[in-house]
């Protein structure tokens, strides 16, 4: 008898914290304070619409435009080929494996929220050159149990640091615009003449990446640090397809040209507050 | 002791083998290992036993401050020479082999970094 009290006691108890901490567990959780690397509220988990100030010194954003894009041939291609250099991003050559940092998208996967009803044949054709967006409130970061993504506290710009990435996918499974992708094989693969299989040359003042981390564009930090403006705005040259600059300053060109142009983000209804604008 | 005369004839010959690689060797060091200093560059960023001691740590910091803690990409050492925080920008622009410089005491130690899995090395042919 003594022992059934005993069992009965520690069971009630046990019951009774399970009861009082339960809930504000799910709480915590489903107001989004927790994130996946650590008990640490985000500080910017709070979705407050689609125009919220910016949490950073700077923001940095580009503005596409597409009309540029339509009419000279070959711009996009050159872009990206231009950041692919650079960057020693490898073209394996087939869809599963492979790894883009900018790249170009149909209309109807770019903006799906968009009714694609009766629509304007032009639109259909329209090469929508997109990256990652940079996001002022960016999910992979939040994903990532790791931190080995991050947005940068002063420039906002959400970087990898590849040293910590383990791999685990889940910033590719949070990113709503696709923009990341996985390393399933060595990058620096070399054929039996000892030349690399999938990268045409490489730059010598930039790193690769390894099998088995994530990678996606850096809005070019190390150029910006530098002064210079990122690779893919520097390819479309004088001809105004893309605008860079920071948001957080009323006096930049992308902040007039935001004031001045309509413009389009993509899925902005998922609240990350994505930093590409598109002129249509 | 039965088999007197196998045995101690037998235990000799073990122990003359056991100890054969230090007689042999005796008086001789081995391979030291000897990285190749830059003949061009005065001085480096850090103090040479700062370096020899620490150097992982310092490419770590590097690593954090730059790209975490908006630290300085550039930097100046004691002696007034301008460096780039960076391996394959810093380290390696006055260090311009690999296989001289790092590979010298990594190998000696059979230490692994896996630095350049990723980071290329310099003149690394196509």
């Amino acid at each position: 008898m003594d022992i059934k009290r005993r069992k009965f006691l520690k069971l009630a108890g046990l019951s009774a914290v399970a009861g009082i901490g339960a809930p504000s567990a799910f709480n915590m959780l489903l107001r989004g304070e927790v994130s996946a690397s650590e008990g640490k509220p985000s500080g910017h988990g709070g979705g407050e619409g689609h125009g919220a100030a910016s949490t950073t010194k700077y923001r940095y954003g580009i503005v596409i435009d597409v009309r540029k894009f339509a009419s000279i041939k070959g711009l996009a291609g050159k872009c990206i080929k231009a950041c692919h250099t650079i960057h020693n991003v490898p073209n394996y050559g087939n869809k599963k494996d492979e790894i883009k940092w900018v790249w170009v998208e149909s209309y109807e996967h770019a903006f799906p929220e968009h009714s694609q009803y009766k629509r304007n044949e032009r639109l259909h054709k329209l090469p929508i050159l997109t990256m990652c967006n940079h996001c002022d409130n960016p999910p992979c970061v939040r994903a990532c149990p790791t931190q080995a993504t991050f947005k940068n506290k002063e420039n906002g710009i959400i970087m990898m640091d590849y040293h910590r990435c383990i791999g685990c996918r889940f910033c590719m499974a949070a990113c709503p615009y696709g923009a990341r992708s996985f390393n399933w094989r060595n990058p620096r693969e070399k054929d039996s003449q000892g030349r690399y299989r999938f990268l045409e040359r490489i730059n010598p003042d930039y790193p690769c990446r390894m099998r088995g981390v994530v990678e996606k564009c850096t809005l070019c930090v190390e150029r910006i640090d530098r002064g210079q403006i990122p690779a893919c705005v520097e390819a479309t040259g004088n001809t105004g397809a893309m605008i860079f600059g920071d948001l957080n300053d009323p006096n930049s060109e992308i902040s007039r040209v935001l004031r001045e142009t309509f413009t389009i983000q993509r899925k902005p209804a998922v609240g990350t507050h994505p930093s590409l604008f598109y002129i249509i | 002791m039965y088999d007197k005369e196998k045995i101690i004839p037998g235990l000799i010959v073990f122990v003359l083998i056991a100890v054969f690689p230090i007689l042999y060797n005796r008086g001789n060091a081995g391979h030291i290992p000897n990285p190749e200093k830059p003949k061009a560059a005065r001085e480096c960023v850090r103090p040479v036993q700062d370096m020899r001691e620490s150097h992982m740590q310092l490419l770590i910091d590097w690593r954090t401050d730059v790209i975490r803690d908006n630290g300085a990409r550039y930097a100046t050492a004691a002696g007034g020479t301008r460096y780039a925080r960076s391996l394959q920008l810093g380290c390696m622009k006055c260090h311009d082999s690999k296989r001289k410089f790092c590979d010298e005491c990594h190998n000696y130690a059979a230490v692994k970094p896996y630095c350049w899995d990723c980071h290329i090395e310099p003149k690394e042919n196509m």
